[in-house]
């Protein structure tokens, strides 16, 4: 089971209580009406679904309840952070211990 | 009754209390701390079970977990029976019943020896190759027939009576296994005060020490020395120490799964008890000390009875003081057998000979063998053993071939060396690489926070091992401290190793006599029996990876998982096909590491706690009162209210006419509830409904529906709107937990700036509807404060005031299409108000009714239940639905979906009636629509049945559909195929009674 640092609780707690919410920043358009086909079937269908890291949006719904943004390694399951919903995909990653 | 082969004074239970035991009905003696293998042993019983594929009979290899042979079954009583234990570590008590298994009739006579005889048609891949054909044979004769002729064991077929626990743990430092290094390690982590749990398989820490009669730490022996430490551990407030522990798995981020075997070993273990613990350990740093397990000696007829590991017997004799035979042979390609022949000859045991692989076999264990004056036979190997149920000889060969010698003997040791447990530093993810020298996979690359110490490292010798483990738990502490100081002044003294054993090196693969060309049977993996020949089969039959060998042959597929097979396995693979071992890889090692219950797994989570049951307030009247239950997720929800002598159609039909001529209660307590509150709560409803909001006065209702992005209905329910910043939203049973996600996800994350307050109120509010012309007349006599009148309160309205003294929210809505009512009140009055209401009821002819008949109202009248007549591909206007999608809207979830090419294309399906042509017959819910019947296989199917029912207030059978183009082919008529005849139908409209609505203010 993994452990996940909730950045709004500060701290980390066991997989249980969370519960992933898909890929993060897939921004949604402030005039749907207007956006493309092409334009909303990337936002709607397509994602990324990368080997190694991704961007994705967690829920700590047996907890404080918030949805947040987190950087996963897909392929070691690693999570290399986590930060708070709304704001920017960070520009630098910091490195993981074992 | 005499164990005849107990050494008095041997071992460590000389004073220990008699268990009796019965072993296939033959009663036996032995005393407790034995374990089953040890006490049959001592009766000089060495046949234990019958191997897998061809019935051989097999004998104790082992002295422990890694047992391939010795598999028979423990029976307490009918419930409580359990397969495939392995005698090895079945501790004794007193009362044992164990029966061997995959045996017919008896052990010693088994009819499916024949197997053995016909073994060339059973050769690797045998079932692949040979039951293909006929096809359906498959599913009718063969898998039946190999299944029964197959399994080792009995499953019980009674629910498990026992009852097993769980626990979670934290702690600094986890040690896993509780041998010399293991020991050592906790030691030097606990002594500097952090928390250090340590883990144990056996049913006393120890580990290799049990048999190691050569080793001397701090002035004592070993093992007295390891129980010394094991005590001073265990007064330690900040260790805790688990034995008869097994860790099965490492999971991400040192997440250890362990599980404690609590009172299988007890002759009457206590109700209170578990029969199992599982733990979940999350440990900052794991120190893994699993010791290594010796390989047997891939020989011709190494399986028979009385063949076992050299290190087994040592454990037999040094800790339980039983002698495996009166005459032993030994064959080994190690220094270790060695010892194992010297602490038999000193208990007075004749050692017929050593037989050694190696050509001038030198060093202090050689050389003391030989000043005991044991026969020692260099540079040749044992190539079959003579006898049936037990080995009664041993032929011996030079190793480059000549001339045979045939010695009598009755138990035969071997080792062909040790392998070190990297089980779990691979389950960890940790890659490790082979040291050709010494012929092992060793720990290279950590993946996790963890150490490994001891064999199971490759460190060879005691004194080294302790040295490791001691500065590995020190360092493991100090890092969980996070660099820390220790806590305690006074730095404990490394344990000092006076006296060692060591030993190294061995070999790998099929002996003389069993190489490449021969088809002798022997064996590399007992379990399974798959001989050397078997796995060079494989390689010829175009299996070129370990891992598609393995599942070729079964190697190391059994229960043990190829714990002493797999190297041999993998060497023998490596030799055919002319590879380095490191080149054909080593398979991967998965848990669990031994078999681990399903009741250790599952745990408490089994009958009524599998899952929460939901219960409404209102539920203890319902079932004094007859009701019959459905589960509705996990609600329990009232179906129907059957009256003396009605069936289920009796009382349905009933209810449902009960209701539309006077009325009926229902209790809707468990529709999902949501307070969303705030300054724009209106803009926030907008956003996540296709309904306008905006301009609905506060004390209105509105039927609202809620889409997902892709322009697919996800929800509905009616929506009271309390005051300009209080909305009171109702969802379907089901959904409400989604649609709060759905709701908290957009406030949270698309429309932070949105100032609203969402709570989920599903179970603060009891709901009682009350459906019907009589409504009104039940509900006014209690209501304080509302003015009930239609024109004050018309359809769709919401009031707050008192019913019965207590708060309510009081709803003029339908889903009956009769004047109705839902009034909710805290759910602590909604047994009270039911009750009161129910009373006013009865004056007007009123009725209970249940889920059933408020699904046929609601079809009468074409309402859709989300998730029945949809099915997460239907848009509102596939529904009949467009009313409810606010036309001037810019924005809501879903708006842009909907005007997808596909969801305004013409020929989507489209709720219809359907009316079949024989009133009389009732439709199949799930049932698929045709145009022409008369067309060949596989029709066309153009739509299918969503809801289907008989209504007794119509007359006849109703049903809704979801159709092709359906609202184009009003009063075509169309068909439904079924196995047992055409039913015509015709299309129509939606709603079967009372067209224009008028009673829903009749």
């Amino acid at each position: 089971m993994l452990l996940i640092r909730c950045p709004y609780c500060e701290e980390e707690r066991p997989e249980l209580e969370f519960r992933n919410a898909g890929e993060a920043h897939v921004v949604r358009s402030s005039e749907m009406t207007a956006t493309s086909d092409e334009d909303f079937e990337a936002f709607f269908f397509i994602r990324s679904n990368p080997k190694g890291i991704i961007y994705e949006r967690w829920r700590h719904i047996h907890g404080c309840a918030r949805f947040f943004n987190a950087v996963r390694d897909t392929v070691t399951d690693r999570f290399v952070m986590t930060y708070k919903a709304g704001e920017k995909k960070p520009a630098r990653l910091p490195k993981v211990g074992k | 009754m005499t164990a005849s082969y107990r050494i008095p004074g041997a071992g460590r239970f000389s004073h220990a209390k008699a268990a009796s035991f019965t072993f296939d009905g033959q009663s036996y003696a032995g005393v407790e701390g034995d374990t089953l293998a040890s006490a049959l042993l001592a009766n000089g019983v060495h046949l234990t079970g019958r191997s897998f594929k061809y019935h051989r009979p097999r004998g104790i290899l082992s002295a422990g977990a890694e047992e391939p042979n010795a598999l028979v079954q423990i029976v307490r009583d009918a419930a409580r029976t359990t397969p495939n234990v392995r005698a090895t570590v079945q501790e004794l008590y007193d009362g044992l019943t164990a029966h061997s298994q995959n045996r017919w009739p008896s052990l010693s006579f088994d009819v499916g020896a024949v197997n053995d005889m016909a073994s060339p048609f059973f050769s690797a891949g045998f079932y692949y190759k040979t039951f293909m054909w006929p096809k359906a044979a498959w599913k009718n004769l063969y898998e039946p027939k190999i299944r029964a002729a197959a399994g080792l064991g009995v499953a019980p077929d009674q629910p498990d009576p026992d009852h097993y626990s769980s626990r979670f743990a934290h702690c600094d430092v986890l040690v896993l296994g509780g041998g010399a290094a293991g020991l050592a390690a906790a030691l030097a982590a606990a002594e500097s005060g952090v928390r250090v749990v340590i883990a144990d398989e056996q049913a006393e820490l120890g580990g290799a020490l049990r048999f190691e009669s050569g080793a001397r730490i701090e002035g004592q022996d070993g093992w007295s020395w390891a129980q010394g430490v094991v005590a001073r551990l265990k007064t330690m407030p900040n260790v805790r120490v688990l034995s008869r522990t097994t860790a099965f798995g490492y999971y991400a981020q040192n997440f250890i799964g362990l599980t404690e075997r609590v009172s299988d070993h007890l002759a009457a273990p206590g109700r209170d008890l578990p029969r199992e613990r599982l733990w979940q350990v999350r440990a900052k740093k794991v120190v893994l000390a699993t010791g290594s397990i010796e390989r047997h000696m891939v020989f011709t007829d190494n399986d028979r009875p009385g063949v076992m590991l050299a290190s087994a017997a040592r454990t037999y004799l040094n800790h339980y003081g039983v002698a495996v035979g009166k005459n032993v042979g030994i064959f080994t390609a190690n220094d270790s057998a060695y010892a194992a022949a010297l602490d038999l000859k000193a208990a007075g045991i004749a050692i017929a000979a050593i037989v050694d692989l190696r050509d001038n076999p030198a060093g202090e264990l050689v050389d003391r063998a030989r000043a005991a004056g044991i026969e020692i036979h260099d540079g040749r190997a044992v190539v079959r053993t003579g006898g049936r149920l037990r080995v009664s000889s041993m032929t011996v060969q030079r190793r480059t071939g000549g001339g045979e010698r045939t010695i009598a003997v009755d138990a035969l040791l071997m080792s062909a060396g040790w392998t070190p447990s990297v089980h779990l530093f691979s389950q960890s993810r940790g890659k490790v690489v082979f040291n050709d020298e010494v012929k092992r996979f060793l720990p290279g690359t950590y993946a996790q926070d963890c150490v490994s110490v001891g064999a199971c490292n490759g460190t060879d010798g005691l004194a080294a091992s302790i040295d490791e483990a001691y500065a590995a738990g020190t360092k493991a502490a100090r890092e969980a401290r996070g660099g820390a100081a220790a806590g305690k002044s006074e730095k404990p003294a490394k344990p000092k190793v006076e006296a060692s054993e060591g030993w190294s090196r061995g070999m790998v693969g099929a002996a003389p006599g069993a190489g490449p060309g021969t088809t002798v049977k022997a064996f590399v993996d007992f379990q399974n029996d798959v001989t050397a020949k078997d796995i060079r089969q494989a390689v010829h039959e175009g299996m070129r990876s370990i891992e598609h060998v393995k599942r070729f042959t079964t190697n190391g597929m059994a229960t043990d998982q190829g714990k002493t097979s797999n190297m041999h396995g993998l060497a023998i693979a490596a030799d055919e096909l002319g590879k380095t071992i490191p080149e054909v890889g080593l398979t991967t090692f998965r848990a669990p590491y031994t078999p681990v219950t399903f009741g250790a797994i599952v745990n408490h989570a089994r009958g009524p706690l599998f899952e929460p049951t939901r219960r409404t307030a209102i539920h203890p009247w319902a079932e004094r009162n007859g009701a019959v239950f459905e589960d509705v997720g996990q609600w329990k929800r009232a179906w129907y209210f059957p009256q003396a002598g009605e069936d289920m159609h009796k009382a349905v039909d009933r209810e449902c006419v009960t209701v539309r001529k006077s009325a009926g209660l229902f209790d809707a307590s468990t529709l999902g509830k949501i307070e969303v509150v705030g300054p724009d709560a209106a803009k926030f409803m907008e956003l996540l409904y296709t309904n306008p909001w905006e301009k609905l006065e506060p004390g209105r209702c509105r039927y609202g529906i809620m889409l997902r992005e892709d322009g697919f209905i996800y929800d509905d329910g009616v929506v009271g709107r309390l005051s300009a910043d209080r909305f009171h939203v109702t969802t379907t049973t089901g959904g409400a937990p989604r649609v709060m996600n759905h709701m908290e996800d957009y406030l949270q994350t698309e429309f932070p700036h949105l100032n609203v307050w969402l709570t989920s109120t599903t179970e603060q509010w009891a709901v009682i509807a009350v459906q019907g012309p009589k409504s009104r007349e039940i509900i006014a006599p209690l209501v304080e404060g509302i003015d009930m009148a239609d024109e004050a309160m018309p359809h769709m309205s919401v009031r707050e005031g008192k019913i019965c003294g207590v708060p309510t929210r009081l709803f003029r809505m339908s889903f009956s299409g009769e004047r109705g009512f839902e009034v909710n009140v805290p759910a602590d009055y909604g047994e009270a108000v039911w009750e009161a209401l129910w009373v006013e009821g009865q004056k007007h002819g009123a009725c209970a009714y249940g889920t059933e008949t408020m699904h046929v109202l609601r079809a009468e009248k074409g309402y859709i239940i989300v998730g029945q007549d949809t099915d997460g591909t239907v848009t509102p206007n596939d529904a009949g639905l467009d009313w409810a999608v606010g036309k001037k809207k810019t924005d809501f979830v879903g708006i842009r979906g909907l005007t997808r090419p596909d969801l305004v294309a013409k020929g989507r399906k489209q709720l219809v009636g359907l009316r079949t042509k024989d009133p009389k017959i009732v439709l199949e819910e799930g049932a698929q629509i045709v145009a022409d019947p008369k067309q060949p296989i596989p029709m066309k199917m153009i739509g299918h049945v969503t809801s289907s029912y008989w209504s007794e207030n119509c007359g006849r059978s109703i049903a809704l559909a979801l159709l092709a183009g359906g609202r184009d082919r009003m009063g075509e008529t169309l068909h439904v195929p079924m196995p047992d005849g055409v039913i015509e139908v015709e299309v129509s409209g939606t709603v079967f009674f009372d067209e224009t609505g008028g009673r829903l203010n009749g």
